[in-house]
């Protein structure tokens, strides 16, 4: 049977990657866009984690641990100002958020 | 022969959730969905013997992270489908593959090019929970610090913005009350 090597990993971070770009590309809704965020950071940590280990190197391990943290409070800061957004205006569509228009 | 199993499995139930994530016009099902995915993800991190960063994933992610987006979104009306940008699918999938494939060369170049050396080797003989805390209470010390202290702001940003007259009950107000309110808020904000 195959060895998994580091490459199926890097693959699979690419293809994770990919799917989380398309989303930040054709979502309209904040939410859903922040989702997308999190798919792009969960596939960088996959290659970090990957790297990490065929490398016997613990710097990438490290690096996910901080991306989490990093993840964990853009999410805290951004679900806040959504709130704050939706309380005002009804909807969190990003074609209405158009007030600083030049 | 086993990892090999795992890692397809995983591989195509990581990419399944994530597809519907960003495909779905639900957005009940995208956070689902999500769920699903990070603890999929957890498992990779398992398999590659990371088992404090699976660990850390499954109740950050889907413990905390998840938590948050589902009390988030009660404030959202999330019944009604979401719209998406009419825009051209070839571009956009054209665009984010070459972007990903670029992102991972970024990765892979120092790889390849230079023979990367180990700066925190692995310990042998200790658990991967043990190492984890060796070098981040060693030579990750202050970043650790600092993003204790980035989660703390962060924590506090969220409740200022998202705890604005949450002692007020805007339920048990008669509806004229809770309109002045609502009213005045907007006079202030807008």
């Amino acid at each position: 049977m195959m060895e998994i090597g580091l490459n199926h990993y890097l693959v699979l971070s690419t293809i994770l990657f990919a799917i989380g770009l398309v989303g930040i590309m054709r979502r309209k809704n904040l939410l859903l866009l922040f989702f997308a965020t999190e798919i792009l950071l969960n596939a960088v940590n996959i290659a970090f984690a990957a790297i990490s280990h065929y490398y016997g190197d613990l710097t990438g391990q490290m690096f996910a641990f901080f991306v989490i943290a990093i993840a964990a409070s853009e999410l805290a800061v951004g679900l806040g100002l959504l709130i704050v957004w939706y309380k005002r205006h009804g909807n969190i569509d990003l074609d209405t958020m158009t007030s600083m228009r030049g | 022969m086993f990892e090999a199993v795992a890692f397809y499995l995983f591989a195509f139930l990581t990419i399944a959730m994530f597809y519907i994530t960003v495909t779905t016009s639900q957005a009940l099902y995208a956070l689902t969905a999500l769920a699903a995915g990070m603890i999929f993800i957890s498992a990779f991190f398992f398999i590659l013997g990371a088992d404090f960063l699976g660990a850390v994933q499954i109740i950050v992610y889907t413990g905390a992270v998840m938590a948050l987006y589902a009390f988030g979104m009660m404030f959202f009306d999330t019944t009604r489908e979401v719209k998406e940008k009419q825009g051209n699918k070839f571009i956009v999938v054209g665009l984010a593959t070459l972007a990903a494939v670029m992102v991972v060369a970024i990765f892979v170049a120092p790889i390849v090019s230079t023979n990367m050396t180990a700066f925190y080797p692995m310990v042998e003989g200790a658990g991967n929970t043990q190492e984890v805390g060796l070098v981040l209470f060693t030579k990750y010390l202050i970043p650790f610090e600092v993003a204790a202290v980035m989660l703390l702001v962060a924590m506090v940003a969220g409740i200022v913005l998202a705890g604005k007259k949450m002692d007020l009950s805007l339920t048990l107000m008669s509806a004229e009350q809770a309109k002045d309110i609502d009213d005045k808020d907007k006079k202030v904000l807008s």
